[in-house]
Order: structure tokens, then C-alpha cells, then sequence
């Protein structure tokens, strides 16, 4: 069974990828990669993505999450985060990531945040 | 009557489904032994972090090389040794992620996290070549001193590696 599920939704320009499972080292970052590569591709470069059902992160997860805030920003666009669990938000905070990304805890305000 | 010590060797392959295994072996015996839900995350988190440092740095992800757990139940410690067949390397030559120029990389967290999220931590040569990473938890009630990468690592019949 894939450890990490990703359904993308579109309002006004803005995607939303809902993920839930693991992102860790196989295929669950493998998905989030793959993702954020078939979304740029579509020239989406304003995407949030909501990490609430996301229970597990690892080094490689994290990695990944880096990787697609780069290339995001790199073609002009943002990739926010919305509703981090305690264990990912505890996580971004020791690596400092915290201080990187735009981290939102309601959908709304994620969705403003881009006009 | 020396203390009882319990002790659980396993051979891994180099392959992803080994960090898995490695992870899931290590929290079921930190259950065990009493650990809350916390404390088996962290130490889950960092058997994994260990497994994928074996598997992707020190073996370079070759199957034919092999990745060796080794956990080890003191009254005090659960004790997590890693071991690759690689070409081992020194803790001081780790980048910290937390440095302003590597905040952005896209990996090289792992061995933070495992300084992180156990009570001591350090690495040693292997006696056969390679890393040997050495992690320790206390037991629940014993407290939880931090030792990381300061040569207090858990016995450990390989020559100290001065981080």
C-alpha cells in the first residue's frame, strides 16, 4: 500500500495538494516529488500544501518538501504549507525550516496570503 | 550476578524496505520496554535516520554490502548501534543543517535529528571498516542526560573517534 496519498484541488490560480500517509524515504517522497514536478510541468506555481493528515516525516521527507519550496520559487511561484501536525511542525522547528516556509494553520487565510 | 543485559542482532540489506524493518524491530522493543508514544517516535525516527545513513552514505545503496542492527537492553539504556560497510566518516565533518548556507539543502538532517531526539550519540570507526553510529535512550523514570557527539557514547569495543 503507498505510504503517502496526494489529490490536488484548484481555486482562483491557487492549488491546494491534500496529503495524507507518510513522507518518508520510497515512494511517499517519491509521490510529494513527482507532485510538485507534474504541477509546474501544468505551469501551477502557487501551491499549498496541506500537511494535515501528514503523521510522519523524515530526513528524506523533509528533503523533499525543500526541494519543491526551491523549484517552486525558482519558476517564480511560492509553496506554502497549511495545517502542519505536531510531530511536522515540532520537526520544521528544530531544523529551522520554520523560519523558510510560510506556514498557515487554516485554508482561508493560506488562500489570501498569495494576493 | 552481573545485571541482565538482552541483546537482538540483525543483518540488513541494503535496500529502503531495511529502514522500515529497522524502524518497526526498534519501536516494538522500545514499547516493551515502557517507553511512551513520544519516546518510541524519536527513537524510531532515529534508527531510521541511522538504517538511511547506512544505506544511502555509507553503502552507497549497493545490495551486495550489508547493514548491521544491533540493540542492546542494559538496566539503564536501550542501546542502537548501526553499522555499515562503507567508508566511514567523521562526525566533524558533517555540515550543520542549521547553518544559515544549509538551511535550504535538501538533505544531510539525519544525523541532527538522531543528536536530537536520543539521549547520546556519537560515531565510531567500524571494527571491520566503515560507521558505526551508536545511540542511546534511558530507560523511562531514569532521566534523560544529553551526551551527543561528545565521546560518551554507550561501551563500545571500538576505538573512540574524537568528534
Amino acid at each position: 500500500m503507498p505510504s503517502l496519498f496526494a489529490t490536488t484541488r484548484e481555486y482562483s490560480g491557487i492549488t491546494l495538494v491534500d496529503l495524507s500517509g507518510r513522507i518518508s524515504l520510497g515512494d511517499g517522497s517519491a509521490l510529494l516529488r513527482k507532485t510538485v514536478r507534474d504541477l509546474l510541468d501544468e505551469g501551477r506555481t502557487k501551491i499549498i500544501l496541506n500537511l494535515g493528515d501528514v503523521n510522519y516525516i523524515d530526513s528524506s521527507g523533509i528533503g523533499e518538501l525543500v526541494s519543491g519550496f526551491t523549484a517552486v520559487r525558482n519558476r517564480g511561484g511560492e509553496l506554502k504549507l497549511l495545517n502542519l501536525t505536531k510531530k511536522v511542525h515540532d520537526l520544521l522547528q528544530i531544523t529551522k525550516l520554520f523560519t523558510v516556509f510560510d506556514v498557515f494553520n487554516d485554508e482561508a487565510t493560506a488562500m489570501r496570503s498569495f494576493q | 550476578m552481573a545485571p541482565e543485559t538482552k541483546h537482538l542482532e540483525v543483518t540488513l540489506d541494503t535496500h529502503v524496505e531495511s529502514v522500515n524493518l529497522a524502524e518497526e524491530m526498534c519501536v516494538r522493543v522500545a514499547e516493551a520496554s515502557g517507553f511512551n508514544e513520544d519516546e518510541c517516535y524519536r527513537i524510531g525516527m532515529s534508527v531510521r535516520e541511522g538504517v538511511i545513513n547506512a544505506f544511502h552514505y555509507g553503502n552507497q545503496e549497493k545490495p551486495e554490502k550489508k547493514i548491521h542492527l544491533a540493540i542492546e537492553l542494559t538496566e539503564e539504556r536501550m542501546i542502537i548501534r548501526v553499522l555499515d560497510e562503507g567508508k566511514g566518516f567523521r562526525l566533524t565533518d558533517v555540515p550543520d543543517p542549521l547553518a544559515q548556507e544549509n538551511l535550504l539543502s535538501t538533505s544531510g538532517r539525519g544525523i541532527f535529528l538522531m543528536k536530537a531526539f536520543m539521549d547520546e550519540f556519537d560515531v565510531h570507526p567500524g571494527k571491520t571498516g566503515g560507521a558505526e553510529l551508536v545511540m542511546a535512550k534511558r530507560l523511562p523514570g531514569l532521566g534523560s542526560p544529553h551526551t551527543n557527539g561528545n565521546g560518551s557514547a554507550p561501551n563500545s569495543g571500538a576505538p573512540h573517534q574524537e568528534a
